[in-house]
């Protein structure tokens, strides 16, 4: 059974058709980016996927459920986590009084502090545990937050941009991490714009092109597939009606 | 002892300044000369003192809803007057007898809690957040003020309380505490005196208690940042409207506390100076420690009322510059731009630490 899945999905703004009659299927244990030029709908589908935003028509499963009328904390509640794009943190707060927050409803009062020192290690922010979330560096802001998103032990992780301002050097460390998550049992969605951190990660992408499913696969499947580069080197119009009917590698 | 310990921990935590056995020592002392206070003053004063401990509660309320919450409700007068008229209505229609008037306070503040929670309920689940929750929660107290108001006819009566519009209800039965032998009546000064001074230092034992639990945890992470506490999972509406309640009852209290203490409450309690008035206790104090808010709360009245026994109107115009300042100069509050002024010279700074 799959873990997501989004049945016919669709969302306008007024005019604006942001996500059109998406089909997305996201399997128990793999690693899922999403990828499209600017302005594809990847934003939106995310925030519907979270419930910030609410469909027009389609549904939503989230193993096997229907959560698409659910509050946005309800689906934290079934298993989800995210890491948005803008650090998410409590800033004037310190980082163990962030993760504190993230952490005590899911342990005991008694096991609270081990924990959150396991995680501060994990995270590699133990000698930082007393500073300001917001006086960390860019990067380390970056790491808090995943670690506040994967301390509720999501079956779902869902990642916006998470290497966005980083260095290459981080940005592969966090590649690592989310492949031990990964291992661990961790299911994960990406919307990713660095290749590199896609194909270090990436069981299965998904293109997203004007609000719809333009190719989907295997890392090299969609770097082989020509449309795909051409879409992210402005020839769209052309192409876009070319893909009108689903068939092939193209949804 | 280990039972002791207990408790002083849960006091302390992330949320309050003051920790350790130095601010406690000093809490005691501070509490030791409050008791002591009343034997080296007149009536007069004491009574007059009792006036400022009143307002404390709205105070401490609104740094809840406020300070730690992050919503700014410009409406706590609201819960002040609808806690202050029914405690006179009740007391006027059913008398002072049996140490009814502690039932009366009991059920005027929970009518002012309910009232709170009905308001919230729509504000909260409404995702009202930000100036709209000020302008609404403002609305609502100069609406009941202007409708009190115009009450002034004889067809306006509950029972045997006139509401009597601007000019105000009056004559209801100060607080009694039952006692065996004959009531205690709580009329200003001593006896009324050490009733609320007990009260002030159980809510705000309360509220410290309350501030470093968990539930004060998730209050904070809301005022930080609203989306990343609901992605933690937690409705964050139901801690929103809880808070809110918490904090109209305590203006409730003050409501109540002030009524029965001057035997008297109008329309304009309700009014836009004294619904700004609240604002500036607890912006200027610190609104975001609630040892910063009483303190705060207390300097800025006891200013208040010099000011006014001196200058009259011009008093208002002083608060109005003191919030203008607080909020230019020193945002988080004077308590914490003084001590910073006071521990720059002594702190090894990290860079990059606060």
């Amino acid at each position: 059974m799959p873990l997501l899945e989004t049945r016919a999905l669709n969302k306008r703004f007024g005019g604006l058709h942001v996500t059109n009659n998406v089909d997305l299927v996201l399997e128990t244990g793999e690693v899922h980016c999403l990828i499209g030029p600017n302005g594809a709908g990847k934003s939106t589908l995310f925030r519907l996927i979270l419930g910030e935003h609410l469909p027009s028509s389609g549904s939503i499963l989230f193993g096997g459920e229907d959560i698409t009328a659910f509050k946005s904390f309800q689906r934290i509640r079934r298993g989800m986590s995210v890491k948005f794009q803008v650090p998410g943190i409590f800033k004037a707060l310190s980082v163990r009084q962030n993760l504190e927050i993230a952490m005590q409803h899911h342990y005991e009062p008694a096991t609270l502090a081990e924990e959150i020192d396991r995680l501060l290690a994990f995270l590699n922010l133990s000698g930082d545990a007393r500073r300001l979330a917001g006086n960390l560096s860019h990067g380390q802001k970056q790491w808090l937050e995943i670690g506040m998103a994967i301390s509720l032990k999501p079956r779902l992780l869902l990642l916006d941009e998470p290497t966005a301002g980083m260095s290459p050097e981080e940005t592969h460390a966090t590649g690592e991490m989310i492949k031990r998550l990964n291992a661990d049992g961790m299911t994960v969605l990406a919307v990713e714009h660095d290749m590199a951190f896609v194909r270090q990660v990436a069981d299965k992408v998904t293109v997203l092109h004007l609000g719809k499913v333009f190719a989907q696969g295997s890392i090299d499947d969609i770097v082989a597939d020509e449309e795909v580069a051409a879409i992210y080197l402005g020839q769209t119009t052309a192409h876009a009606t070319a893909h009108q009917q689903p068939g092939g590698l193209h949804a | 002892m280990n039972a002791l310990s207990r408790f002083f921990r849960r006091l302390e935590g992330p949320q309050t300044l003051g920790r350790g056995p130095a601010f406690w020592v000093g809490f005691l002392v501070v509490l030791a000369g409050a008791c002591a206070y009343p034997l080296f003053s007149d009536g007069y004063t004491v009574g007059n003192t009792v006036y400022f401990f009143t307002w404390i509660f709205m105070a401490l309320g609104l740094c809840l809803i406020w300070g730690y919450g992050g919503s700014l409700s410009f409406g706590q007068t609201a819960f002040f007057g609808i806690a202050g008229y029914s405690y006179g209505i009740l007391t006027i229609n059913f008398g002072a007898a049996y140490g009814f008037t502690l039932v009366a306070l009991v059920f005027a503040v929970a009518i002012a809690a309910l009232f709170a929670a009905l308001l919230g309920y729509f504000l909260f689940f409404g995702r009202i957040s930000g100036v709209f929750l000020g302008i609404v929660t403002l609305s609502v107290t100069l609406v009941l003020e202007r409708f009190m108001a115009q009450t002034a006819g004889p067809e306006w009566r509950i029972g045997a309380a006139r509401l009597n519009g601007f000019n105000g209800m009056s004559n209801m039965p100060p607080l009694t505490l039952p006692w065996p032998g004959g009531d205690i009546v709580l009329f200003p000064d001593v006896q009324l005196y050490y009733v609320v001074l007990g009260l002030l230092v159980v809510v705000y034992l309360g509220l410290r208690i309350l501030v470093n639990s968990s539930f004060g945890n998730i209050l904070v992470a809301i005022r930080e940042n609203p989306e990343r506490a609901e992605m933690l999972g937690y409705d964050i509406r139901k801690y929103q409207l809880g808070t809110f309640v918490i904090g109209a009852a305590l203006a409730g209290l003050s409501g109540v506390l002030y009524t029965s203490w001057g035997q008297y409450i109008t329309p304009s309690s309700m009014g836009m100076t004294a619904a700004a008035l609240p604002i500036v206790w607890v912006a200027v104090g610190g609104r975001s420690d609630l040892t910063t808010t009483l303190i705060g709360t207390v300097t800025v009245l006891a200013v208040f009322q010099a000011l006014t026994i001196h200058g009259s109107q011009y008093a208002l115009v002083v608060m109005g510059a003191m919030l203008v300042v607080t909020v230019l100069l020193a945002p988080s509050g004077l308590i914490f731009a003084l001590a910073r002024l006071v521990a720059r010279p002594f702190a090894k700074r990290q860079p990059g630490d606060a």
